[in-house]
């Protein structure tokens, strides 16, 4: 019992904290790529904006001594998503969109998406410094322990009150966004464009505008991932940097363009790296018993170092890239 | 074109004489540098810049030649560092004294054995094995070669990093070191070509970033190879070091213009050769096939061309530039730290030299890395400046001082590098100096 705990503790709940913000991460990518086609890598670095945007705000909120029960950071998280939305909205007017009017490739596009990735990350680290911050200002994360001792468990499954409230954010996020995309006429039209963006503009859908949605949802997204990022681990200027890579892996995993896929390619690759340096040999240990006489388990049974964790996703990437280039649901193909 | 007209005139949209102009006031720039950082700074800036010009000559091979994307730079660069440090570092007598080596050959002999595995299986459809099973068995046999290399490799870099700490170079000359790190190089993008070049720009753009990441996760963690965090130095220089001068005599400040002016020659030299070569390569027959699989890859393989085959060419050989030039920058700094290398200052950097340069015109790709690498150089003291200033503004204001200026400010490169990239992207897209389009009449 205390190995399934053991194993509930650092891969089920760390793996889905991690698999949530990859998924919404990975929505803002598919979406800006099934709209306007082209790979936005200035993403990770919007989240960490949004993240920075939450800071100003607990702190603004905090100084005023205003205290909540919950976390400051997702008590200010609507107004950061809106702050957020509309820088990501101003990105797209200022850098993106002339660009468009001049119909250049979507490669000069991802190009223009790393000079924005790089002036976010220099104005940053300009303004707030290189150190590093936290989200919790006068507060502590408090932990829930869930008594195992009923099912003959010693140990508790620990579980902190941040990563029980972004499960819950997650999930009203992405039902709020199929309500969005399959109900609301926006959402319709959105999926039209993404499908042919040419078929729905002779439709008579408003492309300008499902434009300029696309990016509200993806910076509000982004601001939401980002600031569960800061309280998860700690708020760094190159928090989401390190994360836009394994983001695009999960939005070409589950198929560019494809909002469902996003969200499963992220869980898919938040557990394959949790999975792959997880150590083997903690939850094997009840099998020693069957080993033959003088047999051990090595005490460290992990299929990659934790140093590689990182090329983890590039492994799942690349293979998927080979066998199924586009994702195991099919992405928008152009 | 409109200068038709006999005689000179002044005509910045003459490809020659907009050359000619933006070199000269190149040079400028750098006597005022010169002048400004001092005759140490300048030479330590250009004996860099140079290679930088090397490595940006490399990706326009890929990217102005071909239209490949390669934002592996990064992996590259630190695969030439790894190979200057096996080459030209002093040679580890522990090391070698101990059984390291036989262990290292084992773990070889395994990795051998894992490819002839996995190579064998692939075979399993000529004995009638195919579809689903011929699959499964493939991936069993993977697995197989994985935990054989690993059952070897894992005790012998325990031993090694253990005993000798590192493997040590070979004490040989940097500049054959400079060579294997582009034969490794070479032999890294064969791999990655093969595997990743059919995909779409975007999705190769993004392929070989993750590759790029696997590369330093493996050059940075291998510490029994290259001694990972705790950084390789000193690295030997090809001529005389500073110190060697100082020794016979020379003054401290003089003995770094002198020792690095040595360097630079050396680059100069090889940066010359090289430019004369892919200058003559773009002329000729093979570069005109190149820009013709670049423009219209259709027609130009309904024409017979083997393009994926071609592009594979491209790859290589860029590929190779990028893992020389990362070389001679691990010995040029004398300290090869795979901790330093970050996609920002190594692989984006080169790209904004590429685009601001003009993809595909030699020239403008040497006057961007130059402009380029100056204006990274120069951003730091200059925020450094503005913020001082800012700084005795805020105090006599009473908001007090601004913290952490140092290292505030040098974050200012980075703000720069991609405020000019965008500029450059929306007023220039084709580069200052743009590829020279000969039209036949």
């Amino acid at each position: 019992m205390d190995e399934l705990i053991f194993f509930i503790n650092r891969v089920l709940i760390s793996g889905t904290v991690l698999g949530s913000i990859y998924a919404l991460g990975a929505i803002g990518v598919t979406l800006i790529f099934g709209i306007l086609r082209f790979a936005h890598f200035a993403h990770g670095d919007m989240m960490t904006m949004g993240a920075f945007v939450a800071f100003v705000f607990v702190t603004i909120l905090t100084g005023m001594g205003i205290t909540a029960p919950i976390p400051m950071g997702f008590v200010v998280l609507p107004l950061a998503m809106v702050t957020t939305a509309i820088i990501a909205l101003g990105l797209d007017k200022g850098f993106y969109a002339p660009l468009r009017r001049r119909g250049v490739p979507s490669v000069t596009l991802l190009i223009a998406s790393i000079g924005v990735t790089l002036m976010l990350q220099g104005l940053i680290r300009l303004i707030f410094g290189s150190g590093t911050r936290s989200l919790y200002i006068n507060e502590s994360k408090e932990i829930f322990r869930i008594d195992m001792s009923a099912f003959g468990g010693s140990r508790p499954i620990t579980i902190t009150e941040p990563q029980v409230l972004m499960m819950v954010v997650t999930v009203l996020i992405v039902i709020a966004l199929h309500y969005f995309l399959t109900r609301s006429r926006l959402g319709k039209a959105m999926r039209a464009m993404a499908d042919n963006a040419a078929l729905a503009q002779v439709s008579g859908i408003n492309t300008a505008v499902v434009v300029r949605v696309t990016w509200l949802i993806a910076g509000a997204l982004a601001c939401v991932a980002g600031t569960m990022l800061a309280l998860d681990v700690a708020l760094m200027p190159d928090l989401a940097f390190n994360i836009v890579l394994p983001i695009f892996a999960a939005a070409i995993v589950g198929g560019l363009g494809h909002v469902y896929g996003a969200i499963v390619g992220g869980f898919l690759l938040a557990f394959a790296e949790t999975l792959a340096v997880f150590n083997w040999t903690s939850v094997l240990r009840p099998l020693l018993g069957w080993l033959p006489e003088g047999w051990q388990l090595p005490a460290n049974l992990a299929l990659v170092p934790t140093e590689y964790k990182l090329t983890v996703a590039f492994v799942i990437l690349v293979i998927t890239l080979l066998a199924r280039p586009t994702g195991i649901f099919k992405g928008a193909s152009t | 074109m409109s200068t038709q007209t006999q005689g000179f005139r002044f005509d910045l949209a003459d490809p020659r004489i907009r050359a000619i102009t933006l070199f000269a006031a190149m040079f400028v720039l750098i006597v005022i540098v010169g002048f400004v950082q001092g005759a140490a700074n300048t030479s330590l800036l250009l004996t860099q810049a140079t290679a930088y010009a090397l490595i940006a000559l490399g990706l326009n091979i890929q990217w102005g030649y071909g239209g490949l994307f390669n934002f592996a730079i990064m992996g590259f660069m630190m695969v030439g560092g790894a190979a200057a440090v096996t080459i030209s570092a002093p040679v580890n007598p522990v090391f070698w004294d101990s059984d390291g080596p036989i262990m290292l050959a084992k773990a070889l002999f395994a990795f051998l054995v894992g490819i002839a595995i996995v190579a064998s299986v692939r075979q399993v459809s000529r004995i009638g094995i195919t579809g689903f099973w011929r699959g499964m068995l493939i991936v069993f046999a993977w697995l197989a070669a994985y935990i054989i290399y690993r059952s070897q490799l894992d005790p012998a870099a325990a031993y090694i990093e253990s005993t000798a700490g590192y493997i040590g170079g070979l004490g040989l000359n940097p500049v054959l070191g400079w060579l294997v790190g582009g034969l490794l190089a070479a032999i890294i993008a064969f791999i990655v070509g093969k595997v990743s070049l059919g995909l779409r720009s975007d999705y190769l753009a993004i392929a070989t970033i993750g590759i790029s990441e696997i590369l330093r996760a493996f050059v940075k963690n291998m510490d029994w190879w290259t001694r990972g965090t705790q950084t390789v130095s000193p690295m030997p220089w090809p001529v005389p070091l500073p110190q060697q001068y100082q020794a016979d005599g020379v003054a401290i400040a003089e003995s770094f213009v002198y020792a690095r002016l040595g360097f630079l020659v050396v680059l100069v030299v090889i940066l010359a050769l090289v430019l004369f070569l892919v200058q003559r390569a773009y002329a000729g027959p093979w570069g005109r096939m190149m820009r013709s699989i670049r423009d219209n890859f259709i027609a130009a393989g309904s024409m017979g061309k083997d393009v994926k085959g071609r592009q594979l060419e491209l790859f290589v050989f860029g590929s190779v530039l990028i893992g020389i030039g990362g070389g001679m920058l691990a010995n040029f700094n004398q300290i090869f730290d795979p901790s330093s290398y970050q996609p920002i200052n190594h692989t984006f950097m080169v790209w904004v030299m590429v685009i601001v340069g003009g993809a595909g015109n030699n020239w403008g790709v040497l006057l961007g890395s130059f402009l380029i690498y100056l204006a990274w150089v120069v951003s730091d003291p200059m925020a450094q400046a503005i913020f001082i200033n800012l700084s005795a503004w805020t105090q006599s204001i009473g908001w007090g001082a601004i913290p952490e200026i140092d290292s505030r400010a040098l974050q200012m490169r980075v703000f720069v590098l991609g405020v000019i990239i965008t500029i450059a992207l929306r007023y220039a897209p084709k580069g200052l100096l743009p590829e020279v389009v000969r039209k036949s009449e």
